[in-house]
């Protein structure tokens, strides 16, 4: 591998068993300049289903030969040798490429004079950084395909908070939400505060099987996520939930049980965070003692502020299920007791109790 | 630095290269190097660290909720986005008057352990040893290779690779079996952390008082299994480090020069003691002594203080070079700390963020990063610390201070003994870190593998404790509170890259004022009021350069080797760029060496 190439795998392409429509070969220019902390890019490494690695290597069967150009993995040692795909693709000489953003983007229209808030590299003639709303407006409508990498990118995030002086926003605020790629795709969002690694992955994977001819677009709901990773909610996915079934509430961080009167959201959040867990199938939020502060959503952050206090209509809620739940949790603790006890044929007495009967007949 | 005497009639022959490399890859955010070299002489004559990302954490955090800035401030960083979360927590606990349940604060400190294990071994693995790979020493010093074909590794009974070549090839990017291998590290590690703290890179089950993490048995029985599945992993990386490092030195008479700057260190102290800490500001010197890395700022190899309440309020946060207007004639939030000392109006307690974006220009504003130094009460000097990438300056003033003596991990006045247990290949084995004689790139990056090497063996004491807590049936692990109506907080920890501290004050149970201040500001500021560089520019400026390669194909893979070695993160606070080795403008300088003194 050459240090002047992007994360470049050995020239082979993966075996296919079909004949391929698509393409054989895709760039991924992925600019962390955003309003971001690069957590998606790091988050990524962390995925396992599948590797970053695998795809790069092209161990997947099915998907094109991948160059992936990101700052965090890059062995270039940065600057024009590692900015000089992202020249070519604003030049109309790199095709086909997959644009990858993470961070959200910033309002340079209300910047009087020369500033910038963030900037991705240098115009060569003049020297001054180039801002990241001019790379956008290059390189999107070049693009095959756009992902929206987080919470930043998708829909704001963090950064475009309440009280915030860069005018941030998510990237379809910014293109428009009916932009379409070169590829005829919308953006695909895949959201999260960062992104669930394997997530992230998943979709990537599908979007290339598509590039690579062998797939239908991935399925988005209207909100532009993937809809079999963003259909459910938190709460649904829980294996804290069977607690609010019963009304047995958390009254702080040191029980077990359900958290909704301490700051959980999750019977309203779109994500599959406590099912998947957060990498490898450990950890996650509410399913193991972290309150869901709604991280994957359009209304995030502010929406869900202060984090630690319990949703408006939690209360509201789980008072109406009150009657039921004690009922049932009441039920469900003398059958449990029953369950818990063994059939009394099971002894050492000298008489056989378990009604054997070697001629039964009904 | 050392400055090379030069002869005026040299100087006015001088022919400088600008070459700036921006964005600056592998390492985290917007940083670019702008230098002035000098082929002729083979040096760095100039050096330019500029941050193109402003993002406004300081201002929109104010009127938030206070419990909300644990949450809020992950977010400034994602690859030690807890480290933000932790040392929120202890702000807020400081100004709740809380602290954690001996449990809780044990998790966390597992929890942090996990990410300094992950977070040095992909950065080191995955990032900086690129610059030390064999792709990368081919293109730019054949030479050196060729020496490291035929040198045998003097610890290939540890780590199985025969030649330093060998070594070099094993951390090849995406193909050799080192890199690959760390990966699978980073995540196994990750795993670990987020048994602890729920989700990497921004906590779920961190609160304010504690954890939400169950602490049940199993919890400890899956961190110890990953744990001890990567502990020949740790002890080998240790004994690869040293043998590339010192096989540089010697393939490169006067390496010790990269990087290099007069030792100036700081380092706010990590993992807390709950026997020790109850998180008053008043107990803050003894509990502050009581950390398992030992708080100190270091000047000249000579320990100045390891007292956080001094460390506190020595903190000044300077313009000179920033895309900011200064708050000097703004109303003061805290005039005097709890013990009553006065706190200087340039203390972050202080300082309102009034961000002014503006054209780039090297010769007056030109980044984003602020300046913060720490004011040396002996000499009025107003000192550009660096924090060594972050195991330098934990490794330096834990030995200085002689302080941690737990079982695994040992200070003597001079060194730090680590010992890790027994392995699926390697015995059990102490290792020591030796304070080194230079404060340069190698010793930064060589102190990152024995410190993962301290998280681990930290890990494993954290791990007996909090086990014992729970047999004994101590599972408390959140503390609950009220907020107040008013209060001032500030917390100090060590973020994986260095010193990180958090102050707070809370009007009316609102977020009156909240700065963070992590380690990539001090790395990474640009020249302050009074015209002092930041590290990342004291350290490449006057620099030698040691690459093959002319004007025409400089990769600059010494100064990248500089920068890379301070671990910049720059969401924390930076932006170098080479223009692929095109010569940019020459500059014919009759003033060469005036414009740094």
């Amino acid at each position: 591998m050459s240090i002047d190439a992007g994360t470049q795998s050995p020239a082979r392409n993966p075996s296919s068993a079909q004949p391929r429509q698509g393409f054989d070969h895709i760039d991924i220019l992925w600019i962390s300049e955003g309003m971001s902390c690069d957590g998606d890019t790091v988050s990524v490494t962390a995925a396992s289903q599948p590797p970053i690695e695998d795809v790069i290597l092209g161990l997947v069967p099915g998907l094109p030969s991948v160059t992936l150009h990101n700052k965090v993995l890059s062995p270039t040692l940065g600057g024009e040798a590692f900015l000089a795909p992202f020249r070519a693709a604003a030049r109309g000489e790199l095709e086909p490429f997959i644009l990858v953003i993470e961070g959200s983007i910033p309002n340079q229209n209300i910047i009087e004079g020369e500033g910038y808030w963030t900037s991705f590299g240098n115009d060569p003639d003049t020297g001054e950084p180039l801002t990241l709303n001019w790379w956008i407006d290059r390189l999107a409508p070049k693009a095959w395909a756009v992902v929206a990498v987080g919470t930043c990118a998708t829909y704001g995030g963090i950064h475009a908070m309440a009280g915030n002086p860069t005018g941030s926003m998510g990237l379809a605020d910014y293109l428009g939400w009916d932009f379409k790629s070169k590829g005829a795709l919308p953006i695909v969002n895949i959201p999260g505060c960062p992104v669930q690694p394997d997530n992230f992955m998943e979709t990537l994977t599908w979007v290339l099987y598509h590039a690579a001819g062998s797939s239908p677009p991935p399925p988005l709901d209207e909100m532009l996520r993937p809809q079999w990773i963003f259909g459910k909610t938190v709460h649904e996915g829980c294996d804290r939930a069977g607690y609010y079934e019963q009304s047995d509430f958390a009254r702080d961080y040191n029980s077990p049980k359900c958290q909704v009167h301490i700051g959980c959201w999750g019977p309203v959040v779109n994500c599959n965070v406590p099912k998947r867990g957060w990498m490898g199938g450990v950890g996650g939020c509410p399913n193991v003692g972290g309150i869901c502060i709604g991280c994957t959503m359009p209304g995030f952050p502010d929406k869900f502020m202060p984090f630690m206090d319990a949703p408006p209509g939690g209360s509201l809620s789980s008072m109406m299920s009150k009657p039921y739940g004690v009922f049932i949790r009441r039920m469900r603790s003398l059958t449990n007791h029953t369950l818990n006890k063994e059939p009394k044929w099971r002894h050492n007495g000298a008489a056989l109790t378990s009604g054997y009967d070697p001629r039964y007949r009904p | 630095m050392t400055v090379t005497e030069r002869a005026p009639g040299e100087e006015q022959l001088g022919t400088l290269v600008e070459m700036a490399w921006d964005p600056i890859t592998r390492i985290i955010g917007n940083l670019g190097i702008y230098t002035k070299i000098d082929f002729a002489h083979k040096r760095v004559a100039e050096c330019h660290s500029t941050s193109s990302l402003f993002r406004g954490y300081s201002v929109f955090m104010k009127g938030k909720d206070p419990r909300d800035a644990g949450f809020i401030t992950s977010r400034i960083c994602g690859i030690c986005g807890d480290n933000h979360t932790t040392c929120s927590v202890y702000a807020q606990n400081m100004a709740y008057g809380i602290d954690n349940p001996p449990l809780g604060e044990h998790i966390i400190n597992l929890g942090e352990a996990a990410e300094y294990i992950f977070d040095h071994t992909i950065f080191q693995d995955n990032l900086v040893f690129v610059d030390f790979c064999e792709a990368m020493v081919k293109e730019t010093n054949p030479s050196v290779l060729a020496r490291a074909e035929n040198t045998e590794a003097p610890n290939a009974g540890i780590h199985g690779y025969r030649t330093i070549a060998d070594i070099m090839r094993a951390f090849n990017p995406f193909e050799g079996a080192v890199y690959k291998r760390a990966l699978q590290v980073s995540r196994t590690t990750r795993e670990m952390f987020c048994l602890m703290e729920g989700r990497h890179v921004h906590p779920s089950t961190v609160y304010p008082g504690g954890v939400g993490t169950m602490p049940q048995p199993t919890l400890f029985t899956d961190y110890l299994t990953r744990l001890l599945s990567v502990l020949d992993f740790v002890k080998e990386a240790v004994a690869m480090n040293d043998d590339v490092f010192d096989f540089f030195y010697e393939a490169l008479p006067g390496y010790e020069e990269v990087g290099r700057r007069r030792v100036l260190l700081g380092c706010w102290g990590a993992w807390q003691d709950p026997s020790v800490c109850d998180y008053k500001y008043e107990h803050m010197t003894t509990w502050g002594r009581a950390m398992k890395v030992t708080p100190g700022v270091i000047v000249d190899g000579e320990l100045v203080t390891n007292d956080l309440v001094d460390i506190n309020l020595g903190l000044r946060i300077l313009l000179g070079s920033s895309f900011y207007d200064d708050w000097a004639g703004e109303e003061p939030f805290v005039t005097h700390d709890p013990l009553g000392n006065p706190v200087d109006m340039r203390h972050p307690w202080n300082q309102t963020t009034l961000p002014a974006p503006q054209k780039r220009d090297f010769n007056d504003k030109y980044s984003w990063v602020m300046s913060p130094r720490w004011f040396d009460k002996r000499t009025g000097d107003h000192l550009a610390l660096d924090t060594g990438g972050g195991p330098l300056a934990r490794l330096w003033s834990t030995a200085l201070s002689g302080i941690v003596d737990t079982p695994y991990v040992k200070a003597t006045g001079h060194s730090v003994r680590i010992s890790l247990p027994k392995s699926e290949k390697l015995p059990e084995t102490t290792l020591e870190w030796h304070i080194p004689q230079w404060s340069n790139a190698i010793e930064r990056d060589r102190a990152r593998a024995y410190f993962v090497a301290y998280a681990a063996a930290m890990a494993v004491h954290f791990l007996e404790v909090g086990l014992g807590l729970i047999r004994g049936g101590d599972t408390k692990v959140f503390n609950d509170f009220e907020v107040p109506d008013d209060a001032i907080g500030c917390g100090f920890h060590e973020a994986v890259r260095g010193v990180l501290s958090h102050h707070l004050v809370i009007k009316d149970k609102k977020i009156a004022n909240y700065h963070p201040y992590p380690p990539t500001p001090w790395n990474g500021s640009p020249r302050d009021s009074y015209g002092t560089p930041g590290p990342y520019e004291d350290a490449v400026q006057d620099m030698p350069i040691f690459e093959e390669n002319g004007p025409d194909d400089f990769k600059g893979v010494d100064i990248m080797r500089a920068v890379r070695s301070f671990d910049p993160c720059l969401p924390c606070g930076v932006h170098m760029h080479v223009g692929g080795g095109r010569v940019l403008k020459k500059v014919h300088s009759p003033m060469f060496g005036a414009s740094h003194g």
